[in-house]
């Protein structure tokens, strides 16, 4: 896998905590391995909406990166559920459905971005730097000990 | 069935699986399927409700499901594992999800259903207004099938037509 240089919260230069949203195990593993290219830590995982927003209560994490399509609860409804109650939260939508009434139906409801499956590694790389803005700073390869 | 309708899901396919695989796919057979389907190996399939019904199955002989899954996974997977079966629903997930995004953009709504692993050896016969047409694509880790059969929901398309969509 491509190498990126780490991706760090910048008030206290600690790993950007990740909480990933899929129900399926292999898009959770392989989001993982991404997010841990930049990285970052997997601070939680769920499999549903209604979980996601469990697991965000509990971990906090820095960034959301949420699929739409679940059971249970889909991902715009858990993202909307998640802003309403956390205006703060980051979210980045994460679906191979990729369509314009989806994108604006998932802005619209507190998401931050999206990012179409297949994802590429540095395509969400730069979303991800993109969403935390000021509170993430690049640090060098070197610097980080990558 | 017509090929418009076809045409997104082929080439979603392919670019999900030349991303992934990091290689090159090419399409090397095209048919349309006469008796009732038969299943290759592991298969994922994924049904769609909405102005276009049917569904798409994903179908990969077992021991290319173990290669596709272990170069996803970066390891070696036994073919017991249930990461196999998981690797093949995502991709046809994603498939479908981008093939649907390109036909809603000409007008087309849809909703997607979770995958389900096909465990029956056949499948239905095709019907008179439900053809199936199986395509093969050549990896680097070995064949990809998929199995499309999709039929135009006409009285979602009258209603859109009344309406004026």
């Amino acid at each position: 896998m491509e190498q990126f240089s780490p991706v760090k919260r910048s008030k206290d230069g600690q790993a950007v905590r990740y909480l990933i949203v899929d129900d399926s195990v292999f898009a959770r593993k392989n989001l993982a391995r991404m997010v841990e290219t930049f990285g970052g830590q997997v601070a939680a995982e769920a499999g549903d909406g209604l979980t996601a927003i469990s697991e965000f209560e509990r971990t906090h994490p820095d960034i959301v990166l949420m699929d739409i399509t679940m059971p249970q609860m889909e991902g715009i409804e858990a993202a909307e559920k998640i802003v309403q109650a956390h205006p703060e939260a980051r979210i980045v939508m994460v679906s191979s459905v990729g369509y314009q009434e989806n994108i604006v139906a998932a802005l619209q409801r507190g998401a931050r971005h999206f990012v179409q499956k297949p994802v590429k590694p540095e395509v969400l790389y730069e979303v991800i730097k993109y969403v935390l803005g000021e509170d993430g700073a690049v640090a060098s390869a070197a610097g980080a000990g990558a | 069935m017509k090929m418009e309708l076809i045409q997104p899901f082929i080439n979603a396919a392919d670019a999900v699986l030349s991303q992934g695989l990091q290689s090159a796919t090419k399409v090397v057979n095209l048919s349309m399927e006469e008796a009732a389907y038969r299943r290759k190996g592991v298969a994922g399939m994924v049904a769609l409700t909405g102005d276009i019904e049917g569904r798409i199955v994903l179908d990969l002989d077992p021991q290319t499901a173990v290669r596709v899954a272990s170069h996803y996974a970066g390891a070696d997977l036994p073919e017991s594992d249930g990461l196999i079966k998981e690797t093949i629903f995502e991709l046809a997930n994603q498939v479908v999800g981008n093939a649907i995004s390109a036909l809603n953009d000409q007008g087309f709504h849809f909703r997607v259903h979770p995958p389900v692993l096909v465990t029956d050896e056949e499948g239905a016969k095709t019907s008179e207004d439900v053809e199936a047409v199986i395509i093969c694509f050549e990896t680097s880790l070995g064949d990809v099938y998929m199995n499309v059969a999709l039929r135009h929901n006409r009285r979602r398309m009258s209603d859109h037509a009344r309406m004026g969509r």
